[in-house]
């Protein structure tokens, strides 16, 4: 799969809560999630954000809670990739259990508003505008398996188990 | 080479020789779900294929995020889950039984030595009993329901030596603030931290829950409490990634300042910082012990009538000991307002929200913009007698000063 779209740049400790505050996790539905996406950091943030686009932070990112609404919140707002020098754990796992596809990675070489692009699982990240191409950091091989099926859902009703 | 605590846990539930930075599939010993979470993972578990939990009397669902419901929306999510849990025979905590962890450990559900994961990042809380505890999303632990599994990395461990004695007014509260403030909150990522020391020995469960609870905000993937309760430890020659040596009788009076749980302050540097609400409750600081803190700092007093003070115990059984007691009687005379035992006000879901631009003092463990429902709130970390001397003088206050 590839991925194309812009950078929006944000910076370190993007943790959950402003990502998808409480008070509007307790839903099943996820259009109602993406219209209070990072609200709290930036109100701005879905007017900027266009389909395909790229999340791009530093350190840390999606500290915090547990919640699984807050990839899901980004995913169903139209971002295709989260880029982050690094991840908290269980946002994490979170995201490629849902399917949204992370990038460890430097991203001094990237700006906001730069056309990046991805083959989702490959070690290069592309900056287009830039014409830099970015080393990222490799997936465990159980993580590639489970976004390659779009998710732990789908992965676990095609094995029925784990197979590692 | 010897093991970690982390290496021996996750080695036992795999039946491999594991060390750090491998990948094992595990089995898992108990599966706790909230109502932020627990209708995420239903759906899920359906979607995967799922048609029955496959260790029902190993698997609880709590109603505690948002409980009592307070609204028609979140009424229907909680009629799922009680659906769900009646279908599947699983354990379920409803309305006014408490905060999810709080209550996997007052009713015995796990016991040292066991893997856990619970669909809430405090899940870490119960390596205070010697278990292996991780928070994990929904899905994960969906899969964990569907399969009795899940898979881990084996995480390098951080362990921590803790000496001396705290002086008075100075808490575990502040030991795990101070450690937070020195790690960083991205200090432990994917870490283990394990947790050594005479000072343990003396510590009650309540304190050494506050402390394990607060791991995951320098990110690490849990903690251990290594003492003779627990029963736990490392090999003698186990590799450790850092230790770090704490000398309590070192330790102040704490307080993470907004936005960040590694923000850390001396509440004696805060004193300027006038206060509008205090909250005392959360997995971290809602137990009898705390109460009794606050209750003997409030005892006779009356905080300012421009502060508020909310109280919410971590579980019904604290909050009928705290009535027995006569805690709730000395704290209400004090000014405090109790809340249903819950997660509420911690979160922002419900019960305490605070106004614009107001200044909150609270026991709980995270300060993040708008966690308790406002994003124009400062929300200020502490113990529960920091809290209780901060409300009663209307302004950040080392208990010390008292
Ligand atoms: S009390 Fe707060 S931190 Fe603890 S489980 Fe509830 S919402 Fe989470």
């Amino acid at each position: 799969m590839k991925l194309k779209g812009k950078a929006l740049k944000y910076g370190d400790n993007i943790d959950t809560d402003v990502i998808i505050p409480g008070k509007y996790t307790k839903t099943l539905n996820m259009k109602e999630l993406a219209d209070h996406v990072m609200e709290d950091l930036d109100p701005d943030f879905k007017n900027k954000l266009q389909n395909g686009d790229f999340l791009v932070a530093g350190h840390n990112f999606g500290c915090g809670s547990s919640r699984e609404q807050a990839p899901l919140a980004l995913k169903h707002a139209g971002v295709s990739c989260i880029i982050a020098e690094s991840f908290a754990r269980i946002f994490y796992r979170n995201a490629i259990n849902i399917g949204l596809p992370l990038i460890e990675c430097k991203i001094d070489e990237i700006k906001n508003g730069d056309i990046l692009e991805y083959v989702v699982g490959s070690s290069k990240l592309h900056n287009l505008t830039t014409q830099k191409i970015i080393e990222v950091k490799p997936l465990p091989q159980i993580m590639t398996s489970i976004l390659k099926e779009g998710g732990l859902v789908n992965y676990l009703k095609k094995y029925g188990c784990y197979k590692l | 080479m010897g093991k970690t605590v982390a290496e021996k846990i996750l080695s036992e539930h795999s039946n491999k020789d594991l060390k750090a930075g491998d990948i094992a599939l595990c089995n898992v010993d108990f599966l706790m779900a909230s109502d932020t979470t627990a209708p995420i993972a239903i759906k899920s578990f359906y979607n995967m294929g799922g048609q029955k939990v496959k260790n029902p009397d190993k698997t609880a669902f709590v109603l505690d995020h948002a409980s009592p419901c307070p609204n028609q929306k979140i009424a229907a999510l909680h009629t799922m889950m009680r659906e769900f849990a009646s279908e599947q025979n699983i354990i379920l905590y409803d309305v006014g039984e408490g905060i999810c962890h709080q209550l996997i450990i007052e009713n015995g559900h796990i016991k040292a030595g066991e893997l856990v994961l619970g669909a809430d990042s405090h899940t870490c809380t119960y390596g205070a009993i010697g278990a292996l505890a991780c928070g994990v999303g929904a899905t994960d632990l969906a899969a964990a329901m569907f399969t009795g599994k899940s898979w881990f990395k084996v995480p390098e461990t951080i362990r921590i030596n803790l000496h001396g004695k705290f002086p008075s007014g100075v808490y575990a509260k502040d030991l795990i603030l101070y450690l937070i403030g020195k790690l960083g909150s991205n200090g432990a990522t994917y870490k283990s931290v394990e947790f050594y020391g005479e000072p343990l020995e003396k510590m009650t469960l309540s304190s050494k829950l506050t402390i394990t609870n607060m791991v995951v905000e320098m990110g690490a993937k849990n903690g251990v409490i290594c003492d003779s309760t627990t029963g736990m430890k490392s090999d003698p020659d186990a590799r450790f990634e850092r230790i770090i040596d704490v000398n309590l009788s070192k330790l102040e009076a704490y307080v993470a300042a907004p936005h960040r749980v590694d923000n850390i302050k001396k509440a004696k540097d805060l004193s300027h910082v006038k206060i509008n609400q205090g909250f005392l409750g959360s997995c971290t600081n809602g137990r009898i012990e705390d109460l009794r803190i606050a209750a003997q700092i409030l005892k006779g007093k009356r905080i300012p009538h421009d502060v508020r003070l909310l109280i919410t115990p971590a579980s019904k059984k604290v909050f009928l000991q705290a009535v027995k007691e006569g805690l709730v009687e000395t704290l209400i005379e004090a000014g405090g307002v109790f809340i249903t035992p819950g997660c509420g006000a911690c979160v922002g879901t419900h019960n305490g929200i605070p106004g614009d631009n107001e200044n909150v003092i609270s026991s709980t463990n995270r300060n993040f913009k708008g966690r308790m429902g406002n994003n124009k709130a400062f929300i200020y970390l502490a113990s529960p007698a920091t809290v209780a001397a901060s409300v009663l003088k209307g302004r950040i206050t080392d208990p010390k000063e008292l």
